[in-house]
């Protein structure tokens, strides 16, 4: 299944990347090639077997609803670039 | 604008998201704060700051009250649940992810009634309830750059969305309040919008009437009130109306709600579901919802607004108005209900009487909610009945009742303290009688001349020189019986 310019564009727009036209040449080829790939699980038959969510037969892992301690602030913010306010300064959003 | 139900048949569904009131957030243990109120960034945690290696754990308790409202929504509870991974690119998510449930939900297919300004009622669909994760909070900057508060992050939020059953800003409303009122039954939910606990965004559509087609949808957000819901809506019929008219397009996108003036404006174009990349999330493992557990919480929901309208009517006699304003809000509806279990069995009416049109305004004045006023039920009921009893009158009682409301005492000690206690005495009232009689000669003779109306006038003298404590019908009969003797003599 050959992908196009157009979709590599998309993809590349959601993930927030700015691509040269060169760079979307070869990830359109690497892309269809991993899709092509996971498309051998078509040729299956899979009939009546339901997904698989996850790897571990593993069900119900809950916890009370019992609060524990936050982080100091200082932590919380230690990774941020820029901070005002007590809060994570960031680049507008707004555009 | 042209009227667009003339021509065009708005089409609505509802998304309202709920915070759910646990003590901790939906995947780690950092408390749920007050966004509004709390210092930033300080209910946080490697969890809900998406830091790498972080495990989230689902909270049992908001499982239990997302089950709850599921249930109360009429929804077919899915046995096999899994969460997913809804990807987007946004500074309120710190993982650059929400936690959410996307093919396998909690609850399908659900519903609910609403009751229109009519007094009809309609049913809407609930396609669907599940859980997810609040954001976080983003104030933006007039200089440019936005600050971001992560306490909200990782809230345990519920996604509630309807079918396109609404057809106009003022069902959208209805709608909304209903969900609003059953979340706060459940005790899941304050229902508090300006605080933005409780989201309602519609999805709007127009089309020719008669057509099955469905036209392009805009999403409404930032209506922080159930006011806005119906204006917005409204507006966004009449705007889509107008552009289809001139013969343009809608335009897919989020529209925000200008409150101030009372218009929408377009935010951002809507990425599509296949945008989000949604898949498993593989920190979780699926969540099993047995049939045993079902069946404990749906024996812990307490008895919904309908069913106690519909008991209500049957039981107490009471009109569906009547019974709908008492079970607007469950604490009202428990007060009235410990009053009718403590008065006589023939008294449920006049104590849903009482409430409404006294308690109700007293509270209206004071700005007091039923658990803060220091009126009790009993209190209430004793109050009823030294009415019935004839130790005062109705007018006094309402004076009593005001009384009880300022000062929390009992009404035979405010009776008895103010000697507000009912004149019955015949020999007292007789020579009151006499006395307005003889001060208005004038009013006499033109009664007994026939003119009857006069009757109320001498009842009000009397009624006032007993300083209103008369028993009225004492009064009415020794009166009648008093004029009755003079036109005869």
């Amino acid at each position: 299944m050959a992908l196009t310019h157009t979709d590599v564009e998309h993809i590349a727009h959601l993930a927030r990347l700015e691509l040269t036209a060169v760079e979307k040449e070869m990830y359109r080829q690497q892309l269809t090639a991993v899709l092509d790939y996971a498309n051998l699980l078509n040729e299956l038959a899979l009939d009546g077997i339901p997904p698989t969510a996850h790897a571990i037969p593993q069900y119900n892992v809950l916890r009370d609803d019992v609060i524990e301690p936050s982080l100091p602030l200082e932590d919380a913010l230690y990774n941020a670039p820029r901070q005002q306010n007590q809060q994570f300064l960031i680049q507008s959003v707004l555009a | 604008m042209t009227n667009p139900t003339t021509y065009y048949e708005p089409i609505i569904g509802l998304e309202i998201h709920a915070e759910l009131m646990t003590n901790s957030k939906m995947f780690c243990g950092c408390k749920v704060v007050d966004s509004a109120e709390a210092p930033p960034n300080t209910a946080v945690c490697p969890v809900c700051l998406g830091m790498p290696g972080m495990l989230p754990v689902i909270n049992r308790q908001a499982v239990e009250y997302a089950l709850r409202v599921a249930l109360a929504l009429n929804c077919t509870i899915q046995h096999h649940n899994i969460f997913a991974r809804k990807n987007y690119f946004y500074p309120d998510l710190p993982k650059a992810y929400q936690i959410s449930q996307y093919e396998l939900p909690l609850g399908v297919n659900g519903w609910l009634e609403i009751e229109l300004e009519d007094g009809s009622s309609k049913r809407i669909g609930v396609r669907r309830v599940h859980m997810e994760e609040d954001t976080g909070k983003l104030t933006h900057l007039e200089g440019g750059g936005s600050l971001v508060d992560y306490n909200r992050s990782g809230v345990p939020l519920l996604e509630i969305v309807s079918e396109p059953d609404i057809h106009s800003g003022e069902e959208a409303r209805a709608y909304g309040l209903k969900i609003r009122q059953i979340l706060r039954y459940l005790g899941v939910n304050s229902g508090d919008m300006e605080k933005g606990v409780l989201r309602v965004e519609p999805n709007i559509s127009i089309r020719p009437v008669g057509s099955t087609a469905f036209g392009t949808r805009t999403e409404l957000k930032n209506l922080n009130s159930f006011k806005a819901l119906a204006e917005g809506t409204a507006y966004e019929i009449a705007r889509q109306a107008e552009i289809l008219n001139r013969g343009g397009q809608v335009v897919q996108e989020t529209r925000g709600w200008h409150d101030a003036r009372r218009i929408t404006f377009s935010q951002r174009s809507k990425e599509e579901a296949e945008d989000y990349r949604y898949f498993p999330e593989p920190d979780l493992p699926p969540l099993a919802i047995s049939d045993e557990w079902i069946a404990t919480v749906r024996a812990s929901l307490p008895e919904l607004p309908d069913a106690k309208v519909a008991r209500y009517q049957a039981d107490y006699g009471l009109s569906a108005y009547d019974a709908r304003v008492l079970t607007e809000e469950r604490a009202v509806a428990a007060w009235f209900e410990t009053a009718v279990a403590a008065a006589p069995t023939h008294a449920a009416k006049t104590v849903a009487n009482w409430v409404i049109n006294n308690l109700f305004a007293l509270m209206n004045e004071k700005k007091q909610g039923i658990e803060q006023i220091q009126v009790t039920p009993a209190g209430l009921v004793e109050l009823i009945g030294l009415v019935e009893n004839r130790t005062i009158n109705h007018n006094t009682a309402k004076e009593v009742l005001a009384e009880m409301f300022a000062t929390g005492q009992s009404a035979p000690a405010i009776v008895q303290a103010s000697g507000l206690a009912q004149v019955s005495d015949e020999a007292a009232i007789t020579a009151v009688i006499a006395n307005v009689l003889a001060a208005n000669p004038d009013s006499v003779t033109a009664y007994l001349g026939g003119k009857e109306k006069l009757l109320g006038f001498f009842i009000g003298q009397v009624m006032r020189e007993l300083h209103g404590k008369g028993d009225p019908a004492v009064v009415n009969r020794l009166l009648s019986q008093t004029l009755a003797a003079r036109r005869q003599a």
